[in-house]
């Protein structure tokens, strides 16, 4: 078997708010191992700390504790503790993570955002725009959008374009915080597809969905979060 | 005892790195002082190839000081500064007045919050640009106005007016001249000094987006001083966080956005509306 792609230790986080002197406990001694391929559903209740583990993962939120060892090209990295610009490196060529909001740049036209990891990995522009094109009519993005500006658009247009822009390219590991939710029917399969045919070409995903259902085909594991302690992984 | 720890720093210093990683851009031990005052106390800088350093803090922090000196337009108490450039291998506060001069003119570019420090206002705005571009050795009118209009049209200066001088210019195109002039060479390093500051919302979209576009397709260098959190938020993957002369917290832009660790850090993220 392959080594795993992601390999989280003891895991810990909490939040310090200054001005209260108060401490916000999260989570601790997280730990699982996800192979190339493998889908991993977080579960818990709202308020849990799902997403946090997320952002934890993609080291938006600082770790206080345990590792998170990553099989880079260059050898295992630890991303609890990595360079900065280590891990900026990485979430442009390894990983990525899917929310429901995008965030979208003044005067950026919907088919350059989606089209903008493309260029960063080094392909032409025309062959780029083709690409995103490609994704954006998948995802059910209305052709006449495709040049407009999405600062303005509804929040399910901007969703799809996000999704466009951040499964466009496949990664080794995708962390997806509740991507359907409000999505339409068409682009939710559009999605569910895209997830489907990234997990048969070895991307390993985690990912907190609200219903369950949509995904039952893609999961390998489960792990439930309960408040102050974290359960088992469940095959 | 405080139940809250003190926030560690400079994490980014201290962990070993990806083989690829190289940092373009080194301070080291940077402190200064004016009069009584401490502009700067014991500063690091790493800036890495093909990255923008956003650096925030309020007024008097040290940041705009910071930035005069990797333009080596100004020399602190203390400290060392060195960039991956062929040829420059020493501390380049060591070097001469006239190295230092030619090392900036040809490697790093500059553009200031108030167009009067970077540009002649009265001379044409090619004129500007192939100021810039005599340096590389060009004597050639034709190369030099060719060259000059390449530079302004990434800029997204309209070309047809790049012979108007930039005092008959508005804010935001005085601000593509200074750009067109700053990246003309090439240069491995670009520093932005509140770029965007003064402009109006859509003038300020649109010289962001230039930015953007031109690091994005150029892979340049950037360091960018704000104090606008949206500004940095937009263009930075990292930032630096400066209070009283002092580097606060540093981290990539979404963590200190999201997860600000330094007191100081939070209240400037809360603060911004």
């Amino acid at each position: 078997m392959s080594d795993p792609v992601l390999e989280v230790e003891n895991l810990a986080k909490h939040f310090d708010i200054h001005h209260l002197q108060q401490r916000v406990f999260a989570f601790s001694g997280v730990g699982f191992r996800l192979f190339p391929g493998q889908f991993l559903l977080l579960r818990g209740s709202n308020g849990v700390g799902k997403s946090t583990l997320l952002r934890t993962l993609y080291r938006s939120y600082v770790p206080k504790g345990g590792h998170i060892w990553f099989d880079a090209a260059e050898g295992r990295i630890d991303l609890a503790t990595a360079a900065d610009v280590d891990v900026a490196a990485l979430r442009r060529r390894d990983i990525g993570f899917v929310t429901q909001f995008l965030i979208a740049r003044p005067r950026v036209a919907a088919e350059e955002l989606v089209a903008e990891p493309l260029r960063l990995a080094g392909w032409p522009k025309a062959q780029a725009l083709d690409e995103a094109h490609r994704w954006l009519d998948e995802f059910g993005v209305k052709r006449e959008l495709w040049r407009a500006y999405p600062t303005t658009f509804s929040g399910g247009e901007q969703q799809k374009i996000n999704l466009a822009r951040a499964l466009v390219l496949p990664q080794r590991l995708l962390l997806l915080d509740e991507p359907t939710a409000s999505l339409d029917a068409g682009a939710r399969r559009a999605l569910i597809r895209r997830l489907g045919a990234l997990k048969l070409q070895g991307v390993a995903m985690i990912g907190v969905f609200h219903h369950k259902e949509d995904i039952a085909e893609l999961i390998d594991m489960e792990l439930t979060l309960t408040v102050k302690e974290m359960a088992d992984v469940a095959e | 005892m405080s139940l809250i720890e003190a926030p560690s720093f400079k994490r980014d210093l201290d962990a070993p790195k990806l083989n690829r990683t190289q940092p373009i851009l080194t301070m080291h031990g940077i402190s200064h002082r004016f009069g009584d005052v401490r502009a700067l106390q014991d500063v690091d800088v790493t800036v890495y190839a093909g990255e923008v350093l956003g650096i925030v803090g309020e007024s008097g922090s040290g940041k705009s000081t910071l930035l005069r000196m990797m333009n080596l337009e100004e020399k602190p108490d203390q400290g060392d500064y060195r960039l991956a450039i062929p040829g420059a291998t020493a501390n380049l506060f060591a070097l001469d007045r006239f190295a230092r001069r030619m090392l900036r003119a040809r490697h790093i570019g500059i553009v200031y919050q108030n167009p009067h420090l970077g540009l002649l206002m009265r001379n044409s705005s090619s004129g500007n640009v192939a100021e810039r571009l005599l340096i590389s050795g060009e004597r050639r009118f034709s190369a030099l106005r060719s060259r000059g209009r390449q530079a302004l049209d990434a800029s997204e200066f309209p070309t047809e007016r790049m012979d108007a001088p930039p005092i008959e210019l508005s804010g935001g195109m005085q601000q593509r001249v200074q750009l067109a002039k700053a990246i003309a060479l090439e240069p491995a390093l670009l520093l932005l000094d509140e770029p965007t500051t003064g402009l109006d919302v859509s003038v300020q979209a649109l010289v962001l987006d230039t930015l953007k576009r031109l690091q994005r397709e150029r892979a340049i260098t950037m360091v960018l001083v704000s104090h606008d959190l949206g500004v940095i938020r937009t263009m930075a993957d990292r930032v630096m966080v400066m209070r009283k002369g002092r580097v606060v917290e540093e981290g990539l832009a979404d963590q200190i956005f999201q997860d600000p660790q330094h007191p100081y850090t939070q209240s400037l993220v809360h603060a911004k509306l």
